[in-house]
């Protein structure tokens, strides 16, 4: 064990010896510059670059979220532009198929009245030309019935007179009545 | 004033007249030196643990301040850990961040020294806190005294500042017969000795204590016979119990010490 010096008594209880307070200041003075020169600078160092970084990340993050809003709104509004855009494309198509339809059938009906009026028109030819080549026919057989008339009765004069008049009425009365129909 | 004559151990130790078991008494804080140089300097035992506690202080600083990596590893936490302590819990409670960052080193200072002088009292092999001694409990109210000084007079001007202290606003002129001699001894007087004395008192409490405990622990173990030894291990289980209480107390004192420090100057930079 160490020996006792003897603890001082009373105030002196509160006053430092001089060796005590000298080497007591030198150690205190060591560790005031170790902390107010190596210890706290590094620490506050350390302390604000994180918080420099730490702040760096929340602003790029900010800037990130602010970026997929604008984008998420602009994707918005495309998507309503691109939707009105089909409606009117659909609208547009709508009305020009009506319109392709309406001109279709006015052209059929076109058509179909076209091709009516050239048969009309062809039958009428057909029968003209009919009745041009009957009347031809008529002609030359009523020229044989004549000749047969004449070859056969031709010393009655007055019964030839009567057949030939007899019949070209009723070859009048014929064609008009053709004529007619 | 006799400390000397408070020690309970020593009474104890008479009163049962066996003269085997040695309470401690404030003779111990002032052993013998082993070292001399001239007439004046002396260094004993406490000066001894006072250099190791400091050695180590400035060991664990350098060992925590090496690297200012973003991502700290496990020694660079600890440090940022205590000092973010010192800096957020202490400084930034009673100043403005402006200010606290100013003060840090000298918080800092205060609040590691005083720790690490005071947590030699639980080490075994040391049981005893330098802080136990006057020396650097005055050396650091000192420096606290003429830190809120400065700062009060640089923020308020000397005037100013004097009289903000000295003569409270509101009250009637004649109370100031009492309250300016009041309010001198409480502000510039007994601020610095009670943290003086404060921490003083509690490394010496402390150190006798554990020292009681302990004798009494070895004494009842060794010499006491039966139920006697049942009653040193009662004895040891509390002494254990005041080693952690005794960290504690090192801890909470540096604690004190510094916050108290802190707040002081920060009362004395604040606007009224």
């Amino acid at each position: 064990m160490w020996l006792a010096e003897g603890a001082p008594e009373g105030i002196s209880l509160f006053l430092p010896p001089l060796d005590e307070l000298v080497q007591s200041i030198i150690y205190i003075g060591i560790v005031a510059v170790v902390v107010w020169k190596y210890a706290v600078p590094r620490y506050l160092k350390t302390l604000d670059e994180r918080a420099y970084v730490i702040e760096g990340g929340i602003k790029r993050s900010q800037e990130a979220e602010e970026e997929i809003a604008r984008v998420r709104a602009g994707l918005e509004g495309e998507k309503e532009a691109a939707r009105m855009e089909a409606a009117k494309v659909r609208e547009e198509a709508r009305a020009d198929a009506n319109a392709i339809v309406a001109e279709a059938k006015s052209k059929a009906s076109e058509e179909a009245r076209r091709i009516q009026e050239s048969a009309q028109r062809q039958i009428t030819s057909e029968r003209q030309s009919a009745e041009v080549a009957l009347r031809k026919d008529v002609g030359a057989l009523a020229t044989q019935l004549a000749e047969k008339i004449v070859g056969e009765s031709l010393k009655d004069q007055d019964l030839s007179s009567r057949v030939i008049d007899r019949f070209l009425n009723e070859l009048e009365a014929e064609t008009a009545a053709g004529k007619r129909a | 004033m006799t400390l000397k004559g408070a020690s309970l151990g020593a009474m104890l130790a008479s009163g049962e007249g066996e003269g085997g078991m040695h309470m401690p008494t404030l003779d111990e804080l002032y052993p013998a030196p082993f070292w001399k140089i001239g007439d004046w300097f002396e260094f004993n035992r406490l000066d001894m643990i006072r250099v190791i506690a400091i050695a180590a202080v400035l060991l664990l600083l350098y060992l925590g301040a090496r690297r200012t990596a973003l991502v700290p590893g496990r020694g660079q936490s600890t440090f940022e850990l205590a000092m973010g302590f010192v800096h957020k819990q202490i400084c930034e409670a009673a100043m403005s961040p402006q200010m606290a960052r100013r003060y840090l080193p000298f918080i800092a200072t205060i609040f590691f020294t005083v720790l690490g002088l005071n947590i030699t009292g639980v080490l075994p092999g040391f049981n005893v806190s330098s802080n136990a001694l006057v020396a650097v409990p005055l050396i650091f109210a000192v420096c606290a005294w003429v830190a809120f000084v400065a700062q009060g007079i640089k923020s308020h001007g000397l005037g100013h500042y004097l009289a903000e202290n000295l003569f409270p606003k509101g009250a009637p002129k004649v109370m100031y017969i009492l309250l300016t001699p009041i309010e001198f001894l409480s502000t510039f007087i007994l601020r610095p000795v009670t943290l003086t004395v404060r921490l003083m008192a509690n490394m010496i409490a402390g150190h006798f204590l554990l020292t009681a405990f302990f004798v009494m622990t070895s004494y009842l173990m060794i010499e006491g016979g039966g139920l006697l030894k049942g009653l040193g291990l009662v004895t040891g289980a509390v002494s254990f119990i005041f080693v952690l209480f005794e960290i504690f107390i090192a801890c909470l004192q540096a604690f004190i010490f510094a916050i108290l420090t802190s707040v002081y100057i920060g009362l004395a930079a604040e606007e009224h």
